[in-house]
C-alpha cells in the first residue's frame, strides 16, 4: 500500500511550522526530503510515524507498516550488539536477525556490548534494526549521519535492497546516497505566518 | 510482551541497572530508625508497621525516575511507540518489571526489617501480606508519574511531589493492615480495601499511563 501525504500541515511546540505538503510513495520507491535546518523534517517524519497528530490534513498507508528511525538509535549500552536487534526484532514479531547483522557488516561486533561501540558503528546497528522490523515503509531522519563512506555504501546498498523487495522509504537526508530516487525540497511548504502572531494576546506575552 | 520484560530484567540485573537501590535503601532507613528513637524496644514495637510501610514506600519511589527515563533519552521510547505493542501494554509490562526488581525484594526483605524493629510476632504474616498485594499498586501509580514527567529534564523531584500524594490511599490502607495484624484485631477490611486498590489501579492506570505518555513525546 502506498504512503500517501495529503495537505499536511504540522507543528512543534504548539506552531505551525509547514502546512500544505502533499506527497505519494508508491511500493518499491523511496523519496528524499530536503530543505534547510528548522524546515521542519523532523516534525514532519515524526508526524507520519504517528508520533504526534497532524495540525491538519490526511496520512494514508502509514498505520502498522513504518519502520521509524530518528536521531537517536534506541540501542541499550548494556546490551550486546546481538541482543539489542533480537529484542527489536521479538518485539516486531520477527526472528531472523542474521540478514541484518550480514548487511551492516555487524559480524565483528555481534558479542560486544552496544556501549563500547563508536558512533558510527552505534549507527549502523540503528539502522540494521530497520531490517529486522519487517515494516515495509522506513520512515529515515538523517540515517548518514557519524557513517563513513564505507558505511554509507552499506546503508545505500540496504535501502536498495528493501525497495528490490517492494518496500519503500522516505529519508531526510542532505547527502547523495546514490539511490535512484524522487526528492521533494520542503523549504516552499513551510508556513509563512506564525500562528500566533496576531493573536489576542500577544502584547501581554 | 515477554522479550520487554526479558530486557528489563536484563538490564536491572547488569552493571549499573540500579538492581537492589530500593533494597538497600529500604534497609538502610529501618536501620536508622531505631538510631532516632532510641533504643526502646516497646516503642518499636508501635511504630514498627508504620516505618516498615514507610520505607518500602520511599524505596519505591526511589528507583521511579529510571523506569522510563532512561528509555526516553536513548528513543526507545520512540520506537516502541511505532511498535506493533499497544503502549498500555509497555507500560504494564514496565510497570511490572519495575515491581519485580524493587516492590518483590522488598516483600521478602520486610520480615528480616522487621525483626530488627522489634515487630510483634503475630505482624509478621500480615506485613508480609500487605507490602505483597500493596507495592504493585506503588510500580503502578510510579509509571503513570514518571510517564508524566518523562519528557521533563531533571524530573525525579516532581515526579516524587506529583506520585506521593497518590500513594496516600495505598500507605493508609497497607500500614493499617500491618498494624491491626501486629496488635492481633482483624486485619480483614483494610485488607481488602488494600486488595481493591491495588486491582483498580492495575486494571485503569496503564491507559492513564499512555494517554499522558503520547502527549508527553509531542
Amino acid at each position: 500500500m502506498p504512503l500517501k501525504v495529503t495537505d499536511l500541515a504540522v507543528a512543534r511546540g504548539g506552531r505551525s511550522v509547514m502546512s500544505g505538503v502533499s506527497f505519494e510513495v508508491a511500493a518499491g520507491a523511496a523519496l528524499i526530503l530536503r530543505g534547510p535546518n528548522g524546515a521542519g523534517k523532523t516534525t514532519l517524519l515524526r508526524t507520519i510515524a504517528g508520533l504526534q497528530p497532524p495540525l491538519s490534513g490526511h496520512i494514508a498507508g502509514a498505520r502498522e507498516t513504518i519502520a521509524y528511525a530518528g536521531h537517536a538509535d534506541g540501542l541499550k549500552a548494556m546490551l550486546s550488539v546481538r541482543e539489542n536487534l533480537d529484542f527489536w526484532a521479538q518485539v516486531f514479531g520477527q526472528d531472523d536477525i542474521e540478514a541484518a547483522i550480514a548487511a551492516y557488516k555487524l559480524q565483528p561486533l555481534q558479542d560486544r556490548l552496544a556501549g563500547t561501540l563508536s558512533a558510527g558503528q552505534k549507527r549502523r546497528l540503528g539502522l540494521a534494526r530497520l531490517m529486522v522490523t519487517g515494516r515495509s515503509i522506513w520512515v529515515l531522519d538523517e540515517p548518514t549521519v557519524s557513517l563513513d563512506t564505507d558505511a554509507v555504501a552499506l546503508f545505500a546498498a540496504a535501502v536498495t535492497a528493501h525497495l528490490n523487495a517492494n518496500g519503500s522509504a522516505l529519508i531526510a537526508t542532505h547527502i547523495d546516497l546514490g539511490l535512484d530516487a524522487g526528492s521533494l525540497d520542503l523549504a516552499p511548504y513551510r508556513s509563512a505566518t506564525d500562528l500566533r502572531i496576531g493573536a489576542s494576546d500577544e502584547a501581554f506575552l | 510482551m515477554i522479550a520487554l520484560l526479558r530486557r528489563d530484567l536484563l538490564l536491572a540485573l547488569r552493571a549499573g541497572g540500579g538492581f537492589g537501590l530500593g533494597l538497600a535503601f529500604f534497609l538502610i532507613v529501618t536501620v536508622l530508625v531505631p538510631f532516632s528513637v532510641g533504643p526502646q524496644s516497646d516503642l518499636l514495637t508501635i511504630i514498627a508497621p508504620g516505618v516498615l510501610w514507610l520505607g518500602a514506600l520511599l524505596a519505591c519511589l526511589l528507583s521511579l525516575d529510571r523506569l522510563l527515563a532512561l528509555d526516553f533519552e536513548d528513543g526507545t521510547l520512540d520506537l516502541l511507540v511505532t511498535a506493533p505493542l499497544p503502549l498500555e501494554a509497555a507500560l504494564s509490562i514496565k510497570a511490572l518489571s519495575h515491581w519485580l526488581t524493587t516492590g518483590l525484594p522488598l516483600v521478602v526483605a520486610s520480615p528480616v526489617l522487621g525483626v530488627m524493629l522489634n515487630l510483634a510476632p503475630g505482624g509478621f504474616v500480615w506485613l508480609v501480606a500487605s507490602l505483597a498485594l500493596g507495592t504493585p499498586a506503588l510500580s503502578v501509580i510510579g509509571t503513570f508519574g514518571a510517564a508524566l514527567t518523562v519528557g521533563i529534564k531533571r524530573g525525579g523531584l516532581l515526579m516524587s511531589l506529583l506520585v506521593l500524594p497518590l500513594y496516600v490511599p495505598t500507605l493508609i490502607f497497607g500500614a493499617e493492615v500491618a498494624r491491626r495484624g501486629a496488635v492481633g484485631l482483624d486485619a480483614g477490611t483494610p485488607l481488602t480495601l488494600l486488595a481493591g486498590i491495588t486491582l483498580a489501579t492495575i486494571g485503569l492506570m496503564p491507559f492513564a499511563s499512555a494517554a499522558v505518555l503520547r502527549m508527553t513525546l509531542r
